[in-house]
C-alpha cells in the first residue's frame, strides 16, 4: 500500500511541474507587463509614475531578465510560501490572497460532501426504481440541473432568496467579518452562508454522478449474482446492501477525479457572480489587469487543489479496492 | 438414399456415411420463425438508425436541433426586426401577448397596441395595452432592410407588426432592442461555436490520439502527461485565462475565432484518449491481424478496418462534449471575457440581466437562457442516443 502511495505521488511531480510551466506560459502570454500597462494609464490621467518605484519592483522580479529565470524564481518562491508580487494591490500575493485559499478549500471540500449525500440515495433509488414516476422526477430535475448554465442558477437563486425570505445570499459571511480574523463568530456567519453556493455548484455535478451512479448500478443489478441471490431468498434490500452497492461505492469515489475539476470550474463562476470571498471574482480582477503573479498563483492554486483532490480519490480507492493497488499498480 | 442396416441403439454401423438432411432452398434469414425482419444483410448504418430509432427522445432532439441549425441559415427571414434596430420609445418594453379574438370576435393574430406612461416616483416607464388599438400582425411582409447573409439586399420577413406598429413577443432590452430577434441572431454565434470548436477538438483528438495510439513510443507517453496536465487543470479558469489574452484591439470577428480556438483547443483531450486506447484494443483484434496477414499496409488498416470501428463511438462522445462548450461561451460572454458587443450572441445577451434588480424589473431579459438550456439538452439526449446506435449489436 505505502509503495502504491509512494509511486502515486511520484507521478504526481511532473504534473505538477508541467502544469506550472503552463500557467507560466499562459501569464507571461500577454504583450507587455503591469508596469507599461501602469505606466500608460498614469499618463492617461495626467499623474506621474513613481519611476524608482517602478524600476526597483522590476528589478526584483526580474523583467529585465529572460523568461526561464523568472520563472525559475517564481517556482522556486513558492517554495517558501513567496507567491510573487501582486502590482495591483501592491502587496505580496500571500497577504492580498488572504483567507480566500482557505475558503476556496473549504467551498470546494463542502460541495463534494454535498453532492455525494445527495447523489447517494437518490442514484439508488433512481436504479432500483427504474421508469417510475420518481425515477422521471428525479432524472428531469437532475438534466436541469445539468443544463442551466451555473451563473444563471446562482442569479435566479438570488433573486427567489430576496423574494421568498428577504435574504440577501451574495457573499460569504457578513461583512462586519470580512477583514478579521478566524473567530467562532466569524465561522458561523460563514457557515450560514455558505449553503446556498454549495447548493448552487454542487447541482451540475450531483446530477452527472446521480445519472453515472445509476447507470452502474443498473449494470451491476442485472448481474447473475444478484439473481442468484434473490433466488436463494435474499431479501431484495438486503442484497443490495451486501453486492451491487459496494460496487457502486468503489465507482463513486473514483468519479471524484472527473467531477473535481468541473466542480471547481464552476465554483469560479458561481464566485463571481454571487461575489464570494474566494479565489473566482478575484481572479477574474487579476486576469483583466494582467496582475500576473496574482492570477498565476490562483490558477497554480486549483490546479493543485484538483490534482491533490484526484490524488485523494485515487488512495481511497486504493484502499477500498485492493484490486487496484495489488494488480494494475500505477496504470491508472 | 442407400439402404443402412439399422443398429439397435438407431445408430448408424461403424463407417456408413451418417443420415442428414440438406435443404437447397435458398436461406433466407428473414423468414420462418426467429426471422430478422431484414437484420442480416442491413449495413451497419441500418442497424445503427434503427437503434437510434428506438431512442423517442433523441430523435425529438435530433429534429429540434436540426430545425434549429437550419434556422441561422434563414435568420435574417425570422426575425421580426434586425438586431441592431432599436425602438427608442420602446426601452425596457415588456414581452407583448399574440391574441386571436377581439372581445369575441375573431381577427386572427394580432397584438394590442401600447400606451408608456412614466411612473416618476419609481422611475419607469409603464405600458399599457391600449385594448381599442388592435394591431394584426402581417405575414411574409416588409420590414427593416437586412442584407441576406450579409451580401444580398432584401427586407422581406416572415412576420411583422402592423403598419406603424410595434411587435415585441419577448419585450426590449435597455436600447430598445427586440429580444426575440436578437434570440434568433445570437442562436447563429452561440450553435456555429459549439460545433467548430467540437470539429477542432475532433480533429486534433483524431490526429494526436491516432498518432499517439499508433506509434506509442516517446510520443505517445509525452502526449499521455499533456493530456493528464490538461485533464487536470479546471478548464474554466483556464478558459478565463486565454480569453484574458485576447487584446481588446482585435475585431469582433477575430475575437469570435479565438474564443473557438481556445475551447477547442483544451477539450481535445478526452477525445485523443478514446481514440488512443480504441487503438490500442483494436490493434489487437483478430480482424486487423487478419487484414495485416493479407497485406494490407498501415494506412488501409487504419482506415478501412480500425476508423469505422470507433468512428461511431467518437462522434457519439463529442456530442456530449458540445454542451460544455456552449455552456463555456455562455460563461465566458457573461463574465465579460468572451465575445464582445457588436457580435450577438446568447451569453453576451444574458450580459444584461447581470444583477438581481434587473432580474426583478425586467425579468424577460434572462428570456435567451431558454435556448441554452434546450440546446444543451437536446445534445445530451442526442449524445445518449448517438452512444447507444454506436453499439448496434448490444
Amino acid at each position: 500500500m505505502a509503495a502504491y502511495i509512494l509511486r502515486r505521488i511520484l507521478t504526481m511531480i511532473p504534473t505538477l511541474f508541467l502544469i506550472s510551466i503552463l500557467v507560466f506560459v499562459i501569464i507571461e502570454l500577454p504583450p507587455g507587463d503591469y508596469f507599461e500597462s501602469y505606466v500608460a494609464e498614469l499618463k492617461a490621467l495626467g499623474e506621474q509614475a513613481d519611476l524608482a518605484e517602478i524600476e526597483m519592483l522590476r528589478e526584483r522580479y526580474g523583467f529585465d531578465q529572460p523568461q526561464y529565470i523568472r520563472y525559475l524564481h517564481w517556482v522556486g518562491g513558492m517554495f517558501h510560501g513567496d507567491f510573487g508580487y501582486s502590482f495591483a494591490y501592491r502587496l505580496p500575493v500571500s497577504e492580498v490572497v488572504g483567507d480566500r485559499l482557505w475558503l476556496t478549500f473549504v467551498l470546494s471540500f463542502l460541495t463534494i460532501l454535498f453532492t455525494w449525500i445527495v447523489a447517494f440515495p437518490i442514484g439508488i433509488y433512481s436504479a432500483t426504481h427504474q421508469y417510475s414516476w420518481g425515477d422521471y422526477g428525479l432524472t428531469f430535475l437532475g438534466l436541469i440541473g445539468l443544463a442551466v448554465p451555473n451563473f444563471m442558477l446562482a442569479l435566479l437563486m438570488m433573486y427567489f432568496a430576496n423574494i421568498w425570505f428577504g435574504l440577501s445570499i451574495g457573499n460569504l459571511m457578513d461583512s462586519t467579518y470580512l477583514d478579521q480574523p478566524m473567530s467562532w463568530a466569524k465561522a458561523q456567519s460563514i457557515l450560514s452562508h455558505i449553503w446556498i453556493p454549495v447548493i448552487i455548484i454542487g447541482m451540475a455535478g450531483t446530477a452527472g454522478m446521480v445519472r453515472r451512479l445509476r447507470a452502474n448500478l443498473l449494470d451491476e443489478l442485472q448481474k447473475q449474482y444478484v439473481i442468484t441471490a434473490r433466488a436463494k431468498g435474499l431479501a431484495p434490500g438486503r442484497v443490495l446492501r451486501k453486492y451491487p452497492l459496494r460496487m457502486a461505492l468503489n465507482f463513486f469515489i473514483a468519479d471524484i477525479g472527473s467531477i473535481l475539476p468541473a466542480m471547481i470550474s464552476g465554483a469560479e463562476v458561481t464566485a463571481i457572480v454571487l461575489s464570494l470571498e474566494t479565489t473566482g471574482p478575484m481572479l477574474i480582477r487579476a486576469l483583466q489587469s494582467q496582475d500576473m503573479y496574482l492570477a498565476g498563483s490562483f490558477l497554480m492554486f486549483l490546479a493543485v487543489l484538483t490534482v491533490v483532490g484526484v490524488l485523494v480519490s485515487d488512495i481511497a480507492l486504493a484502499l477500498l479496492d485492493p484490486r487496484i493497488r495489488l494488480g494494475r499498480g500505477n496504470a491508472k | 438414399m442407400t439402404q443402412h442396416h439399422k443398429r439397435p441403439d438407431g445408430l448408424p454401423a461403424p463407417g456408413a456415411p451418417l443420415q442428414h438432411y440438406v435443404s437447397d432452398v435458398p436461406f433466407d434469414p428473414n423468414e420462418g420463425e426467429g426471422r430478422l425482419d431484414g437484420m442480416a444483410e442491413a449495413s451497419q448504418l441500418q442497424l445503427m438508425w434503427w437503434q437510434f430509432r428506438r431512442h423517442r427522445v433523441a430523435v425529438v432532439s435530433l429534429v429540434f436541433l436540426v430545425l434549429l441549425y437550419a434556422s441561422i441559415l434563414i435568420t435574417e427571414f425570422l426575425a421580426p426586426y434586425h438586431q441592431d434596430t432599436r425602438h427608442l420609445d420602446d426601452i425596457y418594453a415588456p414581452p407583448q401577448q399574440v391574441h386571436l379574438f377581439h372581445e369575441g370576435r375573431f381577427v386572427g393574430p394580432f397584438v394590442y397596441g401600447r400606451e408608456r406612461s412614466l411612473d416618476m416616483e419609481n422611475l419607469r416607464r409603464i405600458y399599457t395595452d391600449d385594448k381599442t388599438d388592435v394591431q394584426k400582425l402581417r405575414f411574409f411582409c416588409q420590414g427593416d432592410d437586412y442584407r441576406f447573409w450579409g451580401m444580398i439586399p432584401a427586407s422581406l420577413h416572415l412576420v411583422c407588426p402592423a403598419e406603424g406598429g410595434n411587435m415585441f413577443l419577448l419585450g426590449t432590452d435597455r436600447l430598445g432592442r427586440d429580444v426575440l430577434s436578437r434570440i434568433l441572431y445570437g442562436a447563429r454565434i452561440s450553435l456555429t461555436i459549439g460545433l467548430l470548436g467540437v470539429t477542432m477538438s475532433l480533429v486534433l483528438g483524431i490526429v494526436i490520439g491516432g498518432l499517439a495510439g499508433y506509434h506509442g513510443g516517446w510520443f505517445d507517453a509525452a502526449t499521455q502527461r499533456v493530456t493528464e496536465v490538461l485533464q487536470s487543470i479546471p478548464s474554466t479558469p483556464l478558459w478565463m485565462a486565454l480569453a484574458a489574452i485576447i487584446p481588446v484591439t482585435w475585431s469582433p470577428i477575430l475575437v469570435y475565432a479565438g474564443i473557438t480556438v481556445i475551447l477547442g483547443m483544451l477539450d481535445w483531450t478526452g477525445l485523443a484518449r478514446a481514440v488512443r486506447s480504441k487503438l490500442l484494443s483494436l490493434r489487437e483484434e483478430d480482424y486487423v491481424l487478419a487484414a495485416r496477414l493479407m497485406g494490407a499496409g498501415s494506412a488501409r488498416i487504419i482506415g478501412r478496418h480500425m476508423v469505422p470501428g470507433f468512428m461511431s463511438h467518437l462522434i457519439a462522445s463529442a456530442t456530449l462534449t458540445i454542451p460544455g462548450m456552449i455552456l463555456g461561451e455562455t460563461a465566458l460572454s457573461f463574465l465579460g471575457i468572451g465575445l464582445r458587443a457588436p457580435i450577438t450572441s446568447w451569453g453576451i445577451m444574458l450580459t444584461e440581466a447581470r444583477s438581481v434588480n434587473i432580474i426583478a424589473l425586467y425579468p424577460w431579459l434572462i428570456l435567451p437562457v431558454v435556448p441554452v438550456i434546450l440546446v444543451v439538452l437536446a445534445f445530451n439526449f442526442l449524445g445518449d442516443g448517438l452512444r447507444d446506435a454506436a453499439d448496434p449489436y448490444k
